[in-house]
């Protein structure tokens, strides 16, 4: 039948999901409320893994996975729920965001069962921190030029190569690193594979790489033979560039395209008081449509992943809109009120206004390039 | 979406396709009565599907009402059936009959309203409306007048003196002038609702002809080759079309959203929210979708334009967006900073 070219669906929330948004918001107001740290957060990601270890213990880690490997067997859209109250409070979530996002789906699909076995129940508990080992000096949006090589040695792999634009690799226990595990085939899709890295292990080093933001959180991680088992091979060795897509389109398209920059939003209506004049009520007024319907576009997705159905062009969409959104507000913010944004002192605004200019570029850089994300939107219309 | 959404949906995507074409169109936005057009929607239970089959409608929803907006937005069709829908909803909801055939609308905002004067229990409508959709061509009108309080009067159209004019798309958009008008049916009216169910309807039908003029600019770029090759292998025109799809996604979306709100009861909020977004899609696809399709698409005689000078008609009736902007903004401002999450989220 011809028609409508998208196929985005309003979802309905079940009355459980409903009744969990409530049950997450009081956790948080517990939590958070007597975190001093919290009053310096203008988004989620901050990093604590004692708080980690506590959404663990509430079984919001892992909501959707088996429960003999951890997970709670719980709906995509209470997941969803969840993601949204964590990021609308600016929830310290980066220690266990990764493996709850992208990895523990990852090890589902393709894992081998003692790496479910070992890793998810320890992702779901909070008790251990991924970072993402794509991006290489030479390899950014043009990822599958990877220069990384794992050669075979006896009993797993030698590591050598430098991953780039590692975010929180400091912190986090281990990296998940897309390698070249063979050099002579045609096509540089061909012979990747991905490995677990521990970033303790002797041969890997982690130099960090200071951002505009003035907070440690991009590394240089840099492999200098360093051994990886191989049973931390995940999937098929060289299936490396079939799984990688499939995982970036996990990381695609939940609520942390639309709540990233949420804190701004707030502080604005705070400093504009409740009778703001009219140019100024409809700058909120329209910042706060677009979020209400970014919400359950982001949902429809959900509700896809749910269903099992594959949402490429959805996703991508998702990500393209929301990030410009979040993207307009410290423009928007500007634009009415033209506050310098102030890091450190200064009122909560333009502390915000602060964080959010000098992090927002990354929205549409991280999780695929503006421009490659398009193409994929491209690509789902028909166009190439 | 149900497999019932999914049967009525592509109903009204069949027979519009069947009934707005180029032809009908063009004749339509000349003045002339689509009578056949109108028998065969009508006939099609399209008319009227969120009233109750006792008031002449389908027995549906409101989400029934969307997918044939939606549809007839999609298709340009030219009929009054967004007038119709929330003319006979509002006659219904009081109470009041709803009469056969399509209806005019005169959503009138406090301050401009005609006046409404009882005398003996018989009520008269006097003063002028201007802009009144499909005025001049509809049997009835349903007008907003101002009593006591606001009140909703159908009269007749030959109790108007009437002038003829049109906006950007052709549509009739009439003024009308009433002295000592006979009322057939009157009943108050809470305040700026058919203004507000005028704006919800607008925003199902910009969705529909966004959709459309993304439809077309996919289906044009692919068939047009510059340079040795279609247009839609320029990286350019891929992400221009991207950045469509996106504005086409969240307009149909926001449209969704409000009619599901109608259903469960206040909807305000969404109206607004749905008015803003659509709106502000309207202008970014309908310049998005003319840069795609080049001289061409700036020609009366391929189809972009049936969608395109509707968006940027219908975008500023019942309160353009920058309106329900400030209006949503101040409601926002009103509950303050503090609850604007759980707001949101309590709308779920």
């Amino acid at each position: 039948m011809s028609g409508t070219i998208l196929r985005f669906e309003l979802c309905e929330l079940p009355v459980e999901a409903r009744a969990l948004r409530e049950e997450v918001r009081a956790f948080l107001r517990a939590e958070l409320g007597a975190d001093p740290a919290q009053r310096s957060r203008y988004s989620w990601f901050g990093f604590d893994p004692g708080f980690s270890r506590k959404v663990g213990a509430r079984g919001w880690i892992g909501m959707t996975w088996p429960r003999e490997y951890g997970g709670g067997e719980r709906s995509a859209l209470e997941r969803w729920v969840v993601q949204e109250e964590m990021l609308a409070a600016c929830a310290p979530v980066l220690s266990h965001w990764v493996a709850d996002r992208q990895y523990g789906p990852l090890l589902l699909r393709f894992g081998s069962e003692a790496q479910r076995r070992s890793f998810l129940p320890r992702m779901a508990r909070g008790e251990v921190c991924f970072a993402i080992g794509m991006s290489e000096p030479d390899a950014g949006s043009d990822l599958a030029s990877v220069r990384t090589r794992a050669n075979r040695v006896a009993g797993g792999y030698e590591l050598h190569g430098t991953k780039v634009w590692t975010s929180g690799a400091h912190i986090a226990d281990f990296v998940m690193t897309l390698a070249r595990t063979d050099t002579t085939l045609e096509g540089k899709h061909a012979g990747l594979s991905q490995l677990i890295v521990d970033l303790r292990a002797p041969g890997v080093s982690v130099r960090p790489i200071p951002d505009i933001s003035g907070v440690q959180h991009f590394n240089e991680v840099h492999f200098d033979g360093c051994f990886v088992p191989e049973q931390n091979l995940v999937g098929r060795e060289g299936d490396g560039w079939k799984q990688v897509t499939s995982e970036l389109a996990y990381e695609r398209s939940g609520p942390d395209r639309y709540l990233s920059a949420t804190r701004l939003l707030q502080e604005f209506v705070r400093h504009t008081g409740s009778e703001p004049a009219e140019h100024t009520a409809a700058t909120i007024g329209r910042l706060v449509a677009r979020k209400s319907v970014l919400r359950n576009l982001s949902l429809s997705v959900a509700s896809m992943l749910q269903d099992g159905r594959d949402p490429a062009l959805e996703a991508a969409l998702v990500k393209d809109v929301g990030t410009h959104y979040e993207q307009s507000i410290s423009e928007r913010v500007h634009e009415t009120l033209g506050i310098e944004p102030r890091a450190g002192t200064g009122s909560e605004l333009e502390r915000a206004q602060a964080w959010t200019l000098s992090n927002a570029p990354s929205f549409t850089i991280r999780g695929g390039a503006r421009e490659v994300i398009r193409g994929i939107i491209a690509r789902g219309l028909g166009l190439r | 979406m149900t497999s019932d959404d999914d049967l009525l949906r592509d109903s009204c995507e069949l027979l519009f396709a069947d009934l707005a074409t180029r032809d009908a169109i063009e004749a339509a936005e000349g003045g002339v009565w689509p009578e056949t057009m109108w028998q065969a929607v009508e006939e099609a239970g399209l008319a009227r599907p969120q009233l109750p089959e006792s008031k002449a409608g389908a027995g549906g929803s409101w989400n029934d009402a969307h997918t044939v907006l939606f549809a007839a937005g999609r298709h340009a069709l030219p009929l009054p059936l967004a007038e119709t829908m929330i003319g006979a909803w509002l006659l219904a909801r009081a109470g009041l009959d709803v009469p056969a055939g399509p209806l005019a609308l005169a959503a009138v905002r406090e301050g401009e309203r005609p006046r409404a004067t009882q005398n003996h229990g018989v009520w008269r409508l006097d003063g002028i409306a201007r802009g009144v959709s499909w005025g001049d061509l509809a049997p009835h009108c349903v007008a907003v007048a101002q009593g006591e309080s606001a009140m909703m009067m159908l009269v007749a159209r030959d109790q108007a003196t009437l002038s003829r004019e049109s906006n950007l798309a052709g549509e009739p958009r009439d003024t009308l002038e009433w002295q000592g008008a006979t009322v057939l049916a009157a009943a108050p009216l809470q305040g700026e609702d058919a203004f507000m169910l005028g704006a919800l309807a607008r925003a199902a039908q910009m969705a529909g002809a966004v959709d459309r003029a993304l439809e077309l600019s996919v289906r044009y770029v692919l068939e047009r080759r510059q340079f040795g090759r279609p247009l839609a292998a320029f990286q350019a025109m891929q992400q221009a079309l991207a950045v469509l799809a996106g504005h086409a996604a969240a307009a149909a979306m926001a449209a969704k959203m409000a009619f599901r709100a109608m259903d469960r009861g206040d909807a305000s909020f969404e109206i607004a929210a749905a008015k803003i977004v659509c709106g502000e899609a309207a202008g970014a696809a309908a310049n998005l979708a003319h840069q795609a399709h080049g001289a061409m698409g700036f020609t009366r005689e391929y189809p972009l334009q049936y969608s395109t000078r509707r968006l940027w008609s219908w975008r500023a009736e019942f309160g353009a967006d920058s309106h329900w902007a400030a209006w949503l903004g101040r409601r926002v401002a009103a509950r303050g900073a503090d609850a604007l999450w759980s707001d949101l989220t309590s709308r779920d």
